[in-house]
């Protein structure tokens, strides 16, 4: 066991997937040489090559797209994206053939594809650096989509999508790269894709969320606790595939359902954990469900009011108290 | 560590049953020839329109002509039935191609089957010249999932519907097979107007910075739908293009299959030695609509058309092989008897696949379905109950 932060968890889980795997190879923008703008990929290059961790020009459709035929061809690419506000340009490779290359081929190919970025705001970026895309590709047929809230995870869930047969999407929170630091195994290991985590029991209310939001949804319950609210926090870790039941199984305790995400609040994956919760445990509630998320404005890259856009554990709270007190 | 067979090919392996008579001689007469049309601002050719040799220096092997000559038929036999068949309801929407097969056939026939091809929809030529089987190729066209199931044997994809996505992909393939030690390289197809995408260039840029085997064909048919060459661009020649990116360019009579067969030699043999991309811009027409559902009259002449099927890449080829012998009467008519009747018998293996069941819409999402697939199955299989 080490004490990692979330970036070294991830440059860890890299360098441990090229070391057990010569198919594996790294790119993007400024992965090679440098390392990585947040230094997720420092030091692989000098310690696996040229041939396998390299820097790209500068294109997103032809990251992806070239990753894509790399894939094909039987390696296993791990991409690297800037930032998820960067993403876009890709959106045609990923939508129009990442997702569907399995199915367009009745499994002749399939893509073992991974591409990171980092998302999310809270550290005062500049504008197009903050954005939370993750709902564009959930609704993305044949795309998975991993979030990891801490290191262990970080590093676990990312050795899974890196094994994983299909093409997996792996959000960073920008915010948690090095704000949170705890004991990590340094052996290799993974961590199921599709499996929810209960952060902290309680009977009260049940707080959904993932990725950076689940430091806030945890102030928040501490908060709620000194109240004498029992919050339950389930940390989704993965988009897709849903673990739906670990959520039911926790709102037919509770009651009540408060979801948190960053991410603009028309058709965000809030709304299709409310809707999942509506569908299958309306009888359960005790309380209309809420969810406390980001705008349909985009993210504003002013210091001064960031916060706001993004949720804060205040929000969280008095979303807590608005339930509690249905 | 399980790799896959690197497969080194031989240049005798280039087209199937042929030897190579290449030089190192003859690779420069080729560039040399380039250079010379291009200054002179014609196009590359090693055949006339009407049949007549060019360039004797060039002439590849009789074999060679013959194999390409049956490629085209093929091709045109598939295209001359597929609008057949559209008509009598036995076939879906289907992209023409008849004028093209030059420019398909004798690009594609430059790849052996370690090789990836990577078609757009109207490359039909293209895929059954590297070894597509007919009835999956009609398959695909009758919206058969039998279409999708690609054969283990070809790395051939199936074909691209959005417009040059697959220029940045058959680039990751070919890196892909470089690194893993092979020879073999990767074949991508576009048109004019795919020329204009973001991807287009991307790759060409990343293709050149990478030094991926790569071979860019790019057929200027003179149309995208509606819009013409001219209005796709101020560009004249599209070749050029190469040279913003640091690789060489090539342009070529797309309706001499002889020509196109020897640039793509030339590229692929480049390619194989690690000398990195080539762009081929392959000049020729779409001579039927954009599709059996487009009505070209709204937007062009006939007689345009009528110009262009003076310059018939078949009956090019035909008329060489009859006048060099290669050909006779005989052997000619036995030759399309043949063709006809590999294409029949591949429409009925195809009429023999069975309609899919409604709930393989769900297969081949992921390797595992997830929970919310499986709800889905069961609600689908409870409906159709």
């Amino acid at each position: 066991m080490k004490t990692m932060t979330m970036v070294a968890a991830i440059n860890n889980a890299l360098d441990l997937a090229l070391e057990r795997d010569p198919d594996v190879c790294i790119f993007g923008e400024d992965v090679g040489v440098m390392g990585g703008v947040f230094r997720a990929t420092d030091g692989l290059q000098q310690k696996h090559g040229v041939e396998r961790v390299f820097d790209t020009p500068l294109a997103e459709a032809a990251i992806v797209g070239m990753g894509i035929g790399m894939g094909l061809a039987g390696l296993k690419p791990v991409a690297e994206i800037q930032f998820a506000g960067f993403l876009y340009p890709a959106l045609d490779q990923i939508l129009s053939h990442l997702g569907r290359y399995r199915h367009r081929t009745r499994s002749r190919y399939h893509l073992p594809m991974v591409v990171r970025a980092p998302y999310g705001g809270g550290v005062h970026t500049p504008e197009q650096h903050a954005d939370s895309p993750e709902a564009i590709l959930a609704h993305t047929p044949g795309v998975k989509v991993v979030i990891p809230s801490t290191p262990g995870d970080a590093k676990g869930l990312l050795l899974a999508a890196i094994a994983d047969p299909d093409p997996v999407f792996f959000f960073e929170s920008i915010k948690l790269y090095r704000s949170t630091k705890e004991e990590v195994p340094e052996d290799y290991y993974t961590l199921p894709i599709g499996k929810a985590r209960v952060v902290t029991q309680g009977d009260d209310v049940t707080v959904i969320c993932y990725g950076g939001m689940v430091e806030v949804a945890q102030k928040a319950a501490e908060a709620a606790r000194n109240a004498g609210i029992g919050v339950e926090i389930i940390d989704l870790r993965t988009l897709v595939p849903l673990d739906l039941d670990t959520v039911l199984a926790s709102v037919e305790k509770t009651g009540r359902a408060v979801i948190v995400t960053e991410a603009p609040r028309t058709a965000g994956f809030h709304s299709e954990i409310a809707a999942n919760i509506a569908e299958e445990a309306i009888d359960f509630l005790q309380a209309p469900i809420v969810r406390v998320t980001g705008f349909d404005a985009p993210y504003p890259p002013f210091t001064a009011i960031e916060d706001v856009y993004r949720p804060n554990p205040l929000r969280v709270a008095k979303a807590i108290k608005k339930v509690m007190s249905h | 560590m399980a790799r896959k067979s690197s497969t080194v090919t031989s240049t005798k392996d280039a087209v199937q049953g042929r030897e190579s008579t290449e030089t190192p001689a003859a690779f420069q007469a080729a560039e040399a020839a380039y250079n010379q049309a291009e200054a002179s601002g014609e196009l590359f050719q090693i055949l006339a329109p009407d049949g007549t040799v060019v360039r004797p220096d060039l002439l590849p092997p009789a074999e060679t002509r013959l194999h390409l000559y049956r490629q085209m038929r093929r091709a045109r036999q598939f295209d001359e039935r597929g609008w057949v068949l559209y008509r009598q309801g036995r076939l879906g929407v289907f992209p023409p191609f008849g004028g093209m097969e030059a420019s398909q056939c004798g690009t594609a026939a430059a790849l052996t089957k370690n090789d990836w091809l990577f078609p757009t929809y109207r490359d039909t030529g293209a895929a059954l010249t590297l070894g597509l089987p007919i009835a999956r190729t009609l398959a695909y066209w009758r919206t058969s999932p039998h279409g999708w199931a690609m054969p283990a044997d070809l790395k051939v994809l199936p074909f691209y519907i959005p417009i040059a996505t697959q220029y940045p992909q058959a680039v990751g393939a070919a890196l892909a097979e470089k690194r893993q030690g092979t020879q073999n390289v990767a074949m991508a197809f576009i048109g004019d107007g795919g020329s204009s995408e973001g991807d287009f260039h991307e790759a060409l840029n990343f293709a050149g910075a990478l030094n991926a085997p790569c071979i860019f064909i790019l057929q200027n048919n003179g149309w995208a739908i509606s819009v013409p060459t001219t209005t796709q661009t101020k560009a004249t020649n599209l070749s050029k293009r190469a040279d913003g990116y640091g690789i060489p360019g090539v342009r070529v009579d797309g309706n001499d299959v002889l020509a196109t067969w020897h640039v793509t030699d030339q590229a692929v043999k480049r390619a194989r030695n690690n000398e990195g991309p080539t762009l081929i811009e392959t000049v020729t027409y779409r001579v039927k609509a954009h599709t059996v559902a487009d009505d070209p009259s709204r937007y062009r002449t006939e007689d345009e058309a009528k110009k262009w099927l003076e310059k018939d890449p078949v009956t090019r080829l035909e008329q060489h092989l009859l006048k060099e012998g290669i050909l006779t009467e005989e052997s000619h008519a036995a030759l399309l008897k043949e063709v006809a009747e590999e294409f029949e018998a591949a429409l009925t293996e195809a009429d023999a696949y069975p309609d899919p069941t409604p709930a393989e819409i769900l297969d081949h999402v992921f390797a595992e379905p997830t929970p919310q697939l499986l709800k889905q199955r069961a609600e689908l299989l409870e409906e159709q109950a």
